[in-house]
């Protein structure tokens, strides 16, 4: 407490201007900053496993599973970050109970537990179940009883129920879709929908963050295929990460375009919040925004995948291009929720100053924590690719 | 791939028809504002600022942090005093060292000063209330003599109330972490008591009343005077009214 106190003091002496004196304190830190930023990732991987199962780009079967596993591990730790950033933790159930029908975070509940249940553990539960059966009969001990377990008793795979789970499959997969847009749309609605707020009232909002998942999503799971070919010390396949390269680079267009509609259209009409979030652009958010979100996190990825869009580029520069771009994707949507939220909260509500972020290294809502909440996603991934290795599928003849 | 693409858009239009349909049993009332219309019968509580009585002793502040166990610390305030400094050459000077707490010194050389004048800011008890709209269990609600009150064994403490409100009248607790702000001292309103900070001011620079009685003395400074609200285009529905509420006020 004494400490807390301390830091709001320091971020009292660096106030410009004039905030009202409850906004010298951020209510917001990086784990809510981490929450959209995570979702999004579900979200994204989510779209790019269900373009090889209802589009039907094959091509891109390879990641199919990666990417569903991927969505499931972001998404079983989102929800912790939230419940830890809420002053009484062990009340967030109240959520479930009695939730207010005028509240954007109230539903919260609701669509995690859809996603969660109904659509991607169903999916991958389907996707599986062939594989359960059959892992359940050659595994040995412990094993076999846990495959057993995951198949949930069945034990049927004759062509006609492996086909009927496949179908089943698809229609969870159409299901899913509008539910992924829902699941992340929803989330930028939370920030939408702030009248109170001119950084974050955007009808724009909710539609920006859905196409920025997707653009973090593809990213991650590129980075992650080529990680786990390399681990695994497998040849990449170069047409399905070209495939894969091509949606982030038109995902990064679309998303680049909605991001600068909104600003253009913020700029031209230059209401009374624009001197505010002028200097706030300029000022406190200038790194994170000019130089990890826009430059290093679109404009480069756009044009060096643009170029092996159009000039032929030798493979191993491709996968390198591909592995750092990438990379700066994932960085860059990383500071696109920083922006939002920690943003949005830095300047006065009056429009007449600015308060501070400090992010601090200890305690729940320090940096540590914050490595730890994005690493655990990690663990989980490597558990459940250990569990249910999507290479160890037996093709269905 | 055309006949899968086609089953897609199939199922999507089914869905969002589905949608649709179930919303219009109740059409749109779940998106709608979260107050319901206030009860007929009863008092309607509002308060009335004049801005051009206060002197900006800062008593209020002080009252209310002592009458509602506020933390002393100058981050965490149910009501404050502003004082606007407005330049001769039209810049805008604002400053609340402590909330006015400890009263207002002049920071700029008098010759310099165009007008200045003091704004003691409190929760606009908004009859169409963002704050109450926002909190996903509830735990704000609006009385049914209209005052935006928190259950603080209820509240999850999530902080979207403190995003949603416009003026920043509310803060996190930092003992009880729970969303706090003022409540026009509810627990002596039912007592026929006035708020403390109405208390205390030695000017009478605010007054609280019902807004159903047409002869109380809010009705009556609202009839004799030009008021206005805070950000009238944010459509919150306030029901604090100021007297001499100058173009530079946010």
């Amino acid at each position: 407490m004494e400490d807390h106190t301390q830091h709001l003091y320091e971020m009292l002496s660096k106030v410009e201007g004039y905030v009202y004196p409850n906004e010298i304190e951020l209510q917001w830190g990086i784990l809510i900053v981490l929450y959209p930023y995570l979702t999004g990732l579900v979200a994204g991987a989510f779209i790019l496993a269900s373009l090889e199962r209802v589009f039907k780009i094959k091509v891109l079967g390879p990641t199919y599973q990666l990417a569903l596993i991927t969505a499931l591990s972001f998404l079983i730790v989102a929800p912790f970050t939230l419940i830890s950033h809420l002053g009484q933790p062990l009340r967030a159930y109240e959520i479930m109970i009695t939730p207010n029908g005028t509240s954007a975070m109230a539903i919260f509940g609701f669509i995690y537990l859809w996603y969660l249940l109904a659509v991607l553990n169903l999916e991958i539960w389907l996707d599986y179940r062939r594989d359960f059966v059959i892992w359940a009969k050659e595994k040995k001990g412990i094993m076999r009883g846990v495959y057993k377990v995951l198949s949930l008793g069945t034990k049927d795979i004759s062509p006609k129920a492996v086909k009927l789970d496949d179908r089943l499959g698809y229609i969870i997969t159409v299901i899913g879709i509008p539910s992924a847009f829902l699941l992340h749309g929803y989330v930028g609605f939370i920030f939408g929908s702030i009248k109170a707020n001119p950084w974050w009232s955007t009808v724009l909002m909710p539609v920006i963050f859905i196409f920025s998942a997707m653009v973090s999503g593809i990213a991650l799971i590129m980075v992650l295929y080529m990680a786990v070919s390399f681990i695994r010390k497998v040849k990449i396949d170069m047409a399905c990460l070209d495939t894969i390269a091509k949606y982030l680079f038109y995902m990064l267009i679309l998303d680049f375009t909605l991001e600068s509609l909104d600003q253009v259209h913020r700029i031209y009409e230059a209401e009374e919040s624009f001197d505010i979030l002028h200097m706030l652009v300029n000022g406190r958010l200038n790194i994170t925004l000019f130089i990890f979100q826009i430059f290093s996190g679109m404009i480069i990825p756009m044009i060096s995948i643009g170029i092996i869009q159009v000039f032929k580029v030798r493979e191993q520069v491709r996968k390198i291009i591909y592995l750092v771009t990438g990379i700066l994707v994932l960085v860059g949507i990383f500071f696109m929720r920083w922006n939002v939220v920690i943003g949005g909260q830095l300047f006065s509500k009056g429009f007449h100053g600015f308060t501070n972020f400090k992010l601090g290294l200890v305690g729940s809502e320090g940096l540590f924590m914050a490595i730890m909440w994005m690493i655990l996603p990690f663990v989980i991934l490597a558990f459940l690719l250990w569990l249910l290795p999507p290479w160890k599928k037996q093709e269905v003849t | 791939m055309k006949s899968s693409r086609r089953k897609f858009m199939k199922a999507s239009i089914a869905a969002a028809g589905t949608l649709v349909l179930s919303s219009a049993t109740r059409p749109f009332d779940v998106l709608l504002m979260a107050s319901d219309p206030p009860p007929e019968e009863g008092p309607w509580w509002g308060i009335a600022i004049d801005i051009t009585k206060c002197i900006g002793c800062g008593l209020c502040a002080r009252g209310c942090k002592v009458e509602n166990d506020v933390p002393e610390e100058p981050f965490y305030f149910r009501t404050w005093v502003e004082q606007y400094t407005v330049l001769n050459n039209g810049e805008v000077k604002i400053e609340s060292p402590n909330g006015g707490i400890d009263g207002f010194k002049h920071s700029v050389p008098e010759e310099e000063i165009f007008k200045t004048f003091f704004v003691p800011k409190m929760c606009n008890q908004c009859s169409k209330s963002p704050c109450t709209q926002v909190c996903p269990v509830g735990a704000t609600f609006e009385s049914p003599d209209g005052v935006a009150l928190v259950d603080e064994k209820y509240c999850i403490g999530c902080g979207y109330c403190v995003q949603a409100c416009p003026y920043g009248c509310r803060y996190f607790h930092p003992e009880k972490k729970v969303a706090d702000k003022c409540t026009l001292c509810y627990h002596r309103l039912k007592k026929g008591l006035d708020p403390a900070c109405m208390e205390v001011c030695p000017t009478k620079a605010r007054i609280y009343g019902n807004l159903r009685d047409r002869d109380s003395e809010i009705v009556n400074f609202l009839r004799e005077h030009d008021y206005q609200v805070l950000k009238p285009h944010l459509n919150t529905g306030s029901k604090l009214y100021y007297n001499g509420l100058s173009a530079e006020i946010s």
